[in-house]
């Protein structure tokens, strides 16, 4: 009864997700493109879930749907909202067939994969046995996820983090946040009066967006810590703790995001390269300490505890870094918008209305 | 007694979840569309959240659901109310009886 039951799920999640990737083909307006694209992660981060892999769901729920549909809205608000009518013809018929060829090449492949969870596949038979039973024994810590990202594969986590931090100095070096784009205050008309009615009637997002953030912090910070007993780490955490800023950044305009971070964002730019640092550091005294790089066993006396402790830290290195790099890339593509008195962006607007509330300001604080 | 309470609920979850979905898919204009899409977001997410509450007994799992629950009784109506304010600031006006009432009458006819 359940297996058909999960197999009628797994099958309606696959059809949607077919759904889906046909319309992000065939739509032309971008920002539907965008959505449509953050449904599909959170359909894979579904079928993740039906896999028993809680851990990837999330990090795919919190990156996938969450934060990177934000990004890209940013970043296409830089750009045209729809895409050319010529586009659909640079899908040549070569181009086609190579395609088809080779879906049905990889259909043929999978063909011969051992089943889902089948104990007798070659995956189950060699290293993750060892892991599933040593992991939690060696380092006191629980979830065996955590324990195989940070301390059986510490090498690679390390290079995903250095992956995500250049992924932000390429961002920085392309759209050059660095030469430190002040907002320039554009002349107030009339019009601008009629906005700031409206920007008043943004109460209810702002009170709910003044609720919510803390706990949204709070949320993270539980993620982060509580990663070792179960679903969660740093990825996700600072996924979720730069979401809350964005957030706030979103509804509160800007420029009081810039004032939690620091002008010219130089909060975020040092702790960003502190992550890295923190994790690589670890490395480091592991080093210094006898034995091989990221072996944490050397950490503390008992060598489990120094394996609990060596995670933690890594664990919150990749934190740090993951979330000051999702609000340095969000700064960068949204503080664009108004650069050199350009109001496009996405965040121009309420930019601008912050203006006229300190012009406001400044006509109520004149009679006095 | 806590299965049938449990039953109850998620049933008038998937059966609001449904209503919605039909709403979706047959108002006329782009607000009574959202009037509809936002009882799938609120009621039908509430109802199904409290049913496995219930479901869960008095445990970790039915507290982390309501909050789950409370998380989305703050974010889906401001979600839904930030749609129609920028669909309202976008110029989108509602169709003033004039679809609703064509759809009911080429029913009748």
């Amino acid at each position: 009864m359940t297996e058909t039951a999960v197999f009628a799920v797994n099958l309606a999640l696959l059809a949607m997700l077919l759904v889906t990737a046909v319309g992000i083909l065939k739509l032309y307006n971008l920002f539907a493109v965008v959505m449509v694209s953050g449904m599909y992660s959170l359909l894979c981060a579904a079928f993740f879930v039906l896999m028993d892999a809680v851990d990837v769901a999330f990090t795919e729920a919190a990156v996938g749907a969450g934060l990177s549909t934000v990004l890209m809205l940013a970043a296409l608000a830089l750009t045209r909202p729809n895409r050319k009518d010529g586009d659909h013809k640079a899908l040549n018929i070569p181009a086609k067939i190579v395609t088809f060829v080779v879906g049905l090449l990889l259909f043929w492949i999978s063909m011969d994969f051992p089943g889902f969870g089948d104990p007798l596949a070659p995956v189950n038979q060699h290293l993750a046995p060892q892991f599933l039973t040593e992991g939690p024994e060696k380092t006191t810590v629980p979830n065996v996820v955590t324990v195989v990202l940070a301390s059986y594969r510490g090498y690679d986590t390390l290079g995903e983090t250095v992956v995500v931090f250049t992924a932000a100095v390429s961002v920085l070096c392309l759209l050059g946040v660095l030469r430190g784009n002040a907002p320039v205050r554009s002349k107030t008309t009339e019009a601008d009066e009629e906005e700031f009615q409206e920007f008043n009637s943004q109460i209810i997002l702002r009170v709910i967006t003044k609720y919510l953030t803390p706990f949204i912090l709070l949320f993270a910070l539980y993620v982060q810590f509580h990663g070792d007993y179960g679903p969660g780490g740093g990825f996700q955490a600072g996924v979720i703790f730069a979401a809350g800023l964005i957030l706030y950044g979103m509804v509160y305009g800007i420029d009081r995001l810039r004032d939690v971070v620091g002008q010219k964002h130089r909060v975020p730019l040092r702790l960003a390269g502190l992550g890295v640092l923190l994790y690589a550091g670890v490395g480091v005294a592991s080093l210094m300490l006898g034995g091989n790089f990221l072996d944490y066993n050397v950490l503390a006396e008992d060598p489990r505890q120094g394996q609990h402790l060596g995670i933690l830290l890594v664990e919150f290195g990749v934190g740090l870094t993951v979330t000051n790099v999702m609000i340095l890339v969000f700064l960068t593509l949204a503080g664009r918008g108004y650069r050199d008195g350009v109001t496009s962006g996405p965040m121009s607007l309420s930019a601008e209305l912050q203006d006229v509330e300190d012009l406001q300001n400044e006509k109520e604080a004149k009679p006095s | 007694m806590q299965d049938f309470l449990a039953v109850l609920f998620i049933a008038l979850g998937v059966l609001s979840l449904i209503i919605s979905a039909i709403g979706v898919l047959r108002f006329p204009d782009f607000y009574t569309r959202l009037h509809a899409a936002s009882i799938g977001d609120t009621l039908a997410a509430a109802l199904i959240l409290l049913g496995l509450a219930v479901a869960a007994g008095w445990s970790l799992v039915a507290a982390k659901l309501i909050f789950v629950l409370l998380f989305l009784f703050m974010t889906s109506p401001t979600a839904s109310h930030a749609l129609a304010q920028t669909a309202w600031r976008d110029g989108i006006r509602p169709e003033k009886g004039t679809g609703l009432v064509k759809s009911f009458k080429s029913k009748k006819r």
